[in-house]
């Protein structure tokens, strides 16, 4: 049993995990990710790089609404810019992966900063709204670009790695998985700084954080930029993942999804990021294989799905929202403390 | 040289489509106006609207003086639901958490129609008389003229029950002040039911004109969309600027329809709504909201 953590230095205090088993577990985590590929059959390698993509996209978003209390419903669009920049540069450029996801990044980044500009005037609700305006613009700018392709879209050549073509899922989890674990790393690390610290404080009480000495608008755009260079990244992993990109891959119901996402993880913690997106990606396929059980009895079970995934996700939202509104990262800690406390108090 | 006719034939259609836009804006300030709930699923209610309103008279073969008062009737029943089960127990949470709740009431309530009526689109049975109707030399739709008209008469009957009956008067003070509501009597959990179930009857009312005119379909909520930029221009909280707002998006929805193309109608609402945003954030007639630490 423990019954606290006695830190004995502001090393300690800011460190990213507060006990060594922690990190015995992450050691093992990271183990099992780098054995998955070889153990896994294609389908569960096939998911863990959707999860993955899900997952980088997600704490972009988590940086910006769960730290930093601006809600954007954005987030897709913003993978639509980073996919479609990697999509073009793929194909027009012919420049290797690392270079193209990282000026998608670097784009979005800049595209993000210019919808967060309203963030100057508006909070709440009013900038969810505008972030919703905004990426009805960039829907109609992708459906009607030459350079993106029109309503067709464009499909891309897969990214190359030394002469070998990352074309199968289990050749691209080398590229997705170690991009999404530096990205999660450096969300959780960024906390630790003067920046993360900032987007802190203003989520908690902005006019206060201004009071204290951070350029509110200069530190929320630096948020916005973060975030979208996450969804930049994230988006850019997707194109090369499906490698069709199209103005309706990106519609706003997967703004929803990701905050629906942060929403059932946790707001405003890295594991909460992780949990929700991998949770809310996972949910619909476990759907799927209730359903095909299910059709021995009932006949047409296969064309409910689709009423069925939209009523579960609704009720998710709804459900987490009123019943555990900290999310899956606050059971994760209740379940923690339980294995602390066992067994003087169960 | 500019056919001037044509213009006013294009404009009067918006106003006409504007009209139901104010409707349904009425319906979202109304929940606003007493709770402090931006309902993101004012469409999908809609939506249901015009499904229940199917359901009644194709489904169940009920004729249309019955149908129509049972539809607004459930509107009203659900309103009264969705507010005790969703709304009641997240009083007191940001702003952000019940502006989710209702992103996820609209996506239940858009499968459960689906999984109801299925995917496809529908068509409501005729019953709005369809000789031509001139204004002038303009030709207006007579549906959308109809549909006009009968929305211009249930905002005039919601704005006058807000202006003199008895449950209008303690809204207005709930939603001035709702601890002096309070302390003079009102009942204010009374009040958020009220509000919620007024204004679910009257998106379902708009929604079995929504339906009559283009027909009904589970992907109708993104009427909800525009409604928001209604509101948003006009000002969450007036009524006034519903009516306002409802109109012009109308308006504009209609001019860029016909004269940029029919993709350019939802560019050019956001484009506005952004503009709005920039210029004033609270809208044409809305509160300025003032800040205090």
């Amino acid at each position: 049993m423990r019954i606290g953590t006695l830190k004995l230095s502001y090393a300690a205090d800011e460190s990213l995990f507060d006990t060594k088993v922690q990190w015995v577990w992450l050691a093992l985590l990271a183990v099992s990710l780098v054995l998955l590929p070889f153990v896994a059959g294609p389908y569960w390698i096939y998911m863990a790089c959707l999860v993955a993509i899900n997952v980088a996209s997600a704490t972009g978003l988590n940086i910006l609404t769960g730290y930093t209390g601006l809600v954007s419903l954005g987030q897709a669009a913003f993978m639509g810019v980073g996919a479609y920049t990697v999509a073009v540069l793929e194909i027009r450029v012919g420049t290797p992966f690392f270079i193209n996801l990282l000026v998608a990044g670097a784009m979005t980044a800049s595209v993000g900063v210019i919808v967060g500009i309203p963030s100057l005037r508006v909070k709440g609700l009013y900038l969810a709204i505008a972030t919703i305006g905004a990426s009805m613009i960039l829907h109609f700018v992708f459906a009607h670009w030459e350079l993106t392709g029109g309503t067709r879209g464009l499909s891309m050549p897969p990214a190359h790695f030394f002469g070998i073509a990352l074309d199968q899922p289990h050749k691209l989890y080398w590229l997705i998985m170690p991009v999404t674990a530096l990205m999660v790393l450096g969300a959780a690390n960024l906390f630790r700084t003067r920046v993360g610290r900032a987007f802190i404080a203003i989520r908690d009480r902005d006019i206060s954080a201004e009071v204290l000495g951070i350029p509110l608008l200069q530190t929320k755009l630096t948020s916005f930029a973060l975030s979208s260079f996450y969804a930049g990244v994230a988006g850019g992993l997707w194109a090369y993942f499906f490698r069709v990109v199209t103005p309706e891959s990106f519609p706003l119901i997967n703004s929803i999804f990701y905050l629906a996402a942060i929403i059932v993880g946790g707001m405003g913690t890295i594991l909460g990021g992780i949990l929700g997106a991998a949770f809310m990606t996972l949910v619909p396929e476990v759907l799927k294989l209730v359903v095909g059980w299910l059709t021995p009895w009932v006949p047409d079970a296969l064309s409910l799905l689709a009423p069925i995934r939209t009523i579960v996700f609704g009720a998710l939202i709804v459900g987490f929202l009123i019943f555990e509104p900290q999310g899956l990262a606050e059971i994760w800690q209740r379940i923690r403390r339980f294995f602390h406390l066992w067994p003087f108090r169960t | 040289m500019m056919d001037w006719l044509y213009v006013t034939e294009v404009a009067l259609a918006g106003l006409g489509a504007g009209a139901l836009y104010a409707l349904t804006g009425v319906a979202f300030v109304l929940i606003y106006k007493a709770t402090r709930v931006v309902n993101l699923a004012i469409g999908e209610i809609l939506m249901l609207g015009g499904y229940v309103f199917f359901g009644l008279v194709a489904g169940a073969g009920l004729p249309l003086w019955a149908a129509i008062p049972l539809t607004i009737l459930a509107g009203a029943a659900l309103g009264a639901v969705v507010e005790r089960a969703l709304i009641r127990p997240m009083l007191g949470e940001s702003p952000i958490s019940v502006f989710m709740v209702t992103i996820g009431l609209g996506s239940i309530l858009a499968g459960v129609v689906e999984l109801a009526w299925g995917a496809d689109p529908l068509r409501l049975p005729e019953f709005i008389p369809n000789t031509p109707i001139f204004l002038g030399e303009a030709y207006v739709a007579p549906k959308v003229a109809y549909g006009a008209l009968v929305a211009a008469l249930l905002i005039a009957v919601a704005v006058a029950a807000l202006r003199f009956s008895r449950g209008g008067v303690a809204l207005r003070a709930t939603a001035r002040d709702q601890g002096a509501a309070y302390s003079m009597g009102i009942d204010v959990g009374r009040v958020f039911s009220l509000s919620w179930m007024a204004a679910c009857a009257t998106a379902a009312g708009a929604g079995v004109i929504v339906g009559a005119i283009g027909g009904i379909s589970p992907t109708m909520g993104i009427f909800g969309l525009s409604v928001l930029v209604v509101v948003i221009v006009g000002g969450l909280d007036s009524v006034a600027g519903a009516l306002v707002g409802g109109l012009l998006i109308g308006l504009v929805e209609a001019l860029a329809g016909s004269f940029l193309g029919g993709e350019y109608k939802l560019l050019a609402t956001f484009s506005l709504l952004i503009l709005i945003l920039m210029i004033r954030p609270y809208g044409i007639f809305g509160t300025h909201e003032i800040e205090r630490l």
